[in-house]
This record gives C-alpha cells, sequence and structure tokens, in this order.
C-alpha cells in the first residue's frame, strides 16, 4: 500500500535554533495522526512545514497525487503546491479567524473553495454550502451571516465546512478546539470524528490536549524540543509511556 | 510654450512611461509598474491618466477629455487647458474629430476607430483589492491566475441582493488570462472594452499602467445562472431621445421632478443637431447656448 503522506527526515532550523528536525514518518490513507507536545515542542512548525507553509531546510515531503503518485511537495513548483492546497489539502487553524474571511458571509466562505476549482454555477454553490453548514450544525438561516455574527465555536465549525466542502484527502488540524469550551470541544469532536470516519479521510492534529488525540488519533507522536521522542498507538503511548517526558506528559493531566 | 516641455514631462520620464505602456500592450491586462511622477494636481484627479497622455501626445493630435462623459466639466476642462498650455495641441469636443481621448469613469457612446487611442484614469488598479488587501498575495494570485475570490465577491452580492449588484469597476478577464478593473466605467460600458481603439490605463498613485490592445477578447465576470448584464436606466434622454445611451439622472425641483439624459454630451448634442428631440427636450438652435 502505498502512503498518502511520506515524510522523510523533516528538519527547520530558525537561526541556530532547532525548529524542528529528524522527523520521519509514513500516513496511510483514512489514518489519524496526532502529534501532541508542549509549547515550542516544534509541532506547530512541523505541520507548517507539512502542509507547505514554511520551507523546510532538509527533507522530504511527498505527497500521493490523484496523477503522478508520490511527489516531493517541498520541491514541486508553487503554483502545484497551491493546487494541492485548495484541491486535495485542507488547513484547520487553531483560530477561526486565521482560516476564514470575516467579511464575506459564511455562504461565501464555503463557496470559496468551489469558486477556485472553477465551480461557476451560483445556484449549485449555494446548495453545496447549505449542505455543508447542515454537516457542520449551522442552521441554513444563517448562511448570509458574517462569521463575525458566530460564536467561537460556530466560526470554528465554519471553517471545518469551508475546509472540506472539496473532499480534501488530506486534513491538518492545529489545535481545532483550543480556546473553546469544554462543552463546545465535545461536540466539535464529535462532529469531527464522525466526518472523519465518513469521508475515509486522514488527518494530521497537532494539540497538546491529550484527550482529542484520545478520541480522534489512530497514531500519536510525541515530540519535545524539536525531536520526536515516542510514537505508536495512540492507546499504546497513553497507557503505557515509556519516555520520562511522555510520562510526564500523561500523568500531568487533570482528573475530574 | 517655451516654459515647458512638450507634454510637460521631460523626455526620459515619457520614454519610461511608454516603456510601461508597451509592456502593458504585450500582456493584456497585466499591472505594470512605472515611476509615476509628482503632477501639478492631486492625486484622484487623474495624475495616471495625465502622464500616460502626455506619454502618447504628438504634436499632431487632436486631444479630448471626458468626465463622467461630459466635456465640460471642472475636471474635464483643466486637463484639456493644461495640455493646451503645455503641449500645444488641437483639442475638441467631438469624439470623432480626437485622436486621444482621455477619459474618466466613461467610454463614448461613438464606437472608437483603429486610430484613435483612450486614456482611461484609474483609482484603484488592483481587482481584488478589497478582497485581499496584501499585495504581495494579489501579485502572486495574478501570476497563478488564482481568480476565485474575484467570483467570491459576486457570489456575496447575489446572496444580499438577489443579483449582481456591482453596477462600476465591474471585473473583466482578459484575452482569457489577466481578471483586470475597467476602471469605474459603469457596466453598460462593459461590452464597448472589445473595441477598435488601443486603451490605455492609467493609475498615478498606484504608479500602475495596463492596457487592452485592439480587438481583444474582454468577458465580464458572472455565474452560468447569474449572467453579466449591462444595465442602464429604463428610460429614453429627455433632451435627445437615445435609447442606447448610458443616462444621468438629474433631479430639477423639490416636488420629485426629475429627468434622464445622456451623460456623453458629446454624443447627445451630436444628436440634437441632427434634429432628434427627447421628452422634455426643446429643438436645438445654434445660439442657444
Amino acid at each position: 500500500m502505498t502512503p498518502l503522506l511520506q515524510v522523510e527526515n523533516v528538519a527547520k532550523f530558525y537561526g541556530t535554533r532547532i525548529g524542528c528536525t529528524d522527523v520521519s514518518f509514513d500516513l496511510y490513507p483514512g489514518e489519524v495522526m496526532g502529534i501532541v507536545g508542549e509549547s515550542g515542542s516544534g509541532k506547530s512548525t512541523l505541520l507548517n512545514c507539512l502542509a507547505g507553509h514554511l520551507a523546510p531546510d532538509r527533507g522530504a515531503v511527498r505527497f500521493d497525487m490523484a496523477v503522478g503518485g508520490l511527489s516531493d511537495t517541498v520541491t514541486m513548483s508553487e503554483p502545484e503546491r497551491r493546487m494541492l492546497a485548495r484541491t486535495d489539502w485542507a488547513f484547520v487553524h487553531q483560530h477561526a479567524r486565521d482560516g476564514l474571511r470575516m467579511n464575506v458571509s459564511a455562504g461565501g466562505n464555503v463557496g470559496e473553495r468551489l469558486m477556485a476549482v472553477n465551480a461557476r454555477h451560483y445556484g449549485e454553490i449555494r446548495d453545496k454550502a447549505i449542505d455543508w453548514l447542515g454537516r457542520v450544525e449551522i442552521s441554513e438561516d444563517r448562511i448570509d451571516d458574517r462569521p463575525t455574527a458566530f460564536s467561537g465555536g460556530m466560526q470554528q465549525r465554519l471553517q471545518i465546512a469551508r475546509n472540506l466542502v472539496t473532499g480534501p484527502r488530506l486534513v491538518f488540524m492545529d489545535e481545532p478546539t483550543g480556546g473553546l469550551d469544554v462543552s463546545v470541544q465535545a461536540r466539535l469532536l464529535d462532529l469531527l470524528r464522525g466526518l472523519v470516519r465518513e469521508m475515509g479521510l486522514s488527518a494530521i492534529i497537532v494539540t497538546h490536549d491529550l484527550a482529542v488525540v484520545r478520541l480522534l488519533a489512530d497514531r500519536l507522536m510525541v515530540m519535545k524540543d524539536g525531536h520526536v521522542i515516542e510514537t505508536g498507538l495512540t492507546d499504546q503511548v497513553l497507557d503505557d509511556p515509556q519516555h520520562a517526558y511522555t510520562q510526564l506528559l500523561v500523568s500531568s493531566v487533570l482528573q475530574v | 510654450m517655451s516654459e515647458y516641455n512638450f507634454a510637460y514631462l521631460d523626455e526620459q520620464t515619457k520614454r519610461m512611461i511608454r516603456r510601461a505602456i508597451l509592456k502593458g500592450l504585450a500582456v493584456p491586462g497585466y499591472q505594470v509598474p512605472f515611476a509615476s511622477r509628482e503632477m501639478p494636481m492631486p492625486y484622484g484627479w487623474g495624475t495616471g491618466g495625465v502622464q500616460v497622455s502626455a506619454a502618447v501626445l504628438t504634436p499632431d493630435d487632436t486631444f479630448k477629455v471626458i468626465d463622467q462623459g461630459a466635456d465640460d466639466t471642472t475636471n474635464a476642462v483643466s486637463i484639456r487647458r493644461f495640455f493646451q498650455k503645455t503641449a500645444d495641441v488641437a483639442v475638441t469636443e467631438a469624439t470623432s474629430e480626437a485622436s486621444v481621448i482621455q477619459t474618466r469613469h466613461r467610454i463614448p457612446e461613438e464606437a472608437l476607430r483603429a486610430d484613435q487611442i483612450i486614456v482611461y484614469q484609474v483609482p484603484i488598479p488592483e481587482p481584488l483589492r478589497f478582497l485581499e488587501p496584501r499585495e504581495t498575495e494579489t501579485r502572486k494570485m495574478h501570476a497563478l491566475e488564482e481568480y476565485g475570490l474575484m467570483h467570491v465577491k459576486l457570489y456575496e452580492d447575489i446572496s444580499k441582493h438577489g443579483d449582481i449588484s456591482t453596477s462600476y469597476a465591474y471585473p473583466v478577464k482578459v484575452e482569457g488570462r489577466y481578471v483586470m478593473d475597467p476602471s469605474p466605467i459603469p457596466k453598460f460600458d462593459n461590452p464597448k472594452l472589445e473595441m477598435a481603439a488601443i486603451q490605455l490605463f492609467g493609475a498615478g498613485r498606484e504608479q500602475r499602467i495596463y492596457a487592452i490592445p485592439p480587438y481583444t477578447q474582454v468577458v465580464s465576470l458572472d455565474f452560468e445562472d447569474y449572467p453579466f448584464r449591462a444595465s442602464k436606466a429604463d428610460h429614453a434622454c429627455d433632451l435627445c431621445g437615445a435609447e442606447d445611451s448610458y443616462l444621468d439622472e438629474l433631479i430639477v425641483d423639490d416636488e420629485g421632478g426629475r429627468m434622464f439624459m445622456c451623460s456623453d454630451t458629446d454624443y447627445c448634442l451630436t444628436r440634437r443637431k441632427a434634429g432628434h428631440v427627447g421628452a422634455q427636450g426643446v429643438p436645438y438652435e445654434e445660439d442657444a447656448a
């Protein structure tokens, strides 16, 4: 089986400081991988390198393209990479504001990716937007409201709809539940889990919330100081952590 | 005359502008940066158009300036006088007699010919400006032909107003490649952008020149189910009776009385001279003005 994403020795330095280094893994279709670690451990740097927002200093990130098979996204041309970013890839930002156009209506936000791949029929775009708003539990009568009129949780759900509308194969998520209160988090996770299963999505989720990865991720990667210190099946890593830092991380979770 | 170099600008500057114009003509719709000069008028009054006109004018040219279609408004009169003074060129108000026409916000009703040049004054050359404020990003979008965002604006129009309500500066795609702002002409004028004359666009403050060569394909963006329509006031000109020209609406008293008249003053006058009379018009007399 060909991996969907093949990461080989990716490293990113900020001057002499390490962003992340020696990261290698394969992600297979339908697989959800979690990346956990404390702030400053390089998980966001890694995610940005994988998603093409940052150029890694070393290494290769190969994606299984619809045409042409595994291709290195680091060395491919910018138009190709940007084409990937709006078709086969999706990126869910921690802050919905970074991923949404705040002065464009909810429907326009969802429709943008469709129009970017040459959808030119207003009625069809709108039907699809309504369908997707429904899937992320935003009622149809909010379609012409701007995201500024939405709550934090709704903005995040809108961002997810906007990203998934073109049926991407790989979703990058950067702290998708950060800054939301627990009940909203729970519903968002429920929604995400449903969408991932239903659409057979592959995803890479960066978070510092172990509960999120426990629910969503099949596989887990623990990072510290730019290095990957432990990988394995999520349940295995969380139930039987081997590395001292992972043990600390797991035991630091507050029990209610 | 001797106080000024021909057409105000020095020869080096005119060469620089001509280079930008030639590049613009070679890449239709592409915004060519140029070193815009201070002109003796404020930004927003047509500094870009004036510089382009200065670069294309020759002593044999006949120059016409219109502002919203009219030859007799402040902006048009002062720019016309400017070139009379600094270039000593012949000026005219008749569209058919002009070889160079500088315009703000209109294309003349009368079809232009291959031996004419029309120069547009452009306030904001970047059609994506209000959707994506970063110039670095919009340039990339032009380079990579990522124009989905332009349709987001039209989508927003329809979702808010039930139809594409953008009525001026309506975005067009030139020769199947660059999306371009046709300057704030009414969308009524958009179909005229495919014409025989050379069209040059100058934005002074924004330091951009772009161009449409003669007979270039210019398509107004739209949706399949909401096609582009060139619209105008549903009325005939009250002075000359024309039904095919773009109209200005004029409130004439405090009781809601109003009249519609051609925004193109030369077109209206020519028709009146030919004996056409509108609903509120009077027959043209030579000494009436």
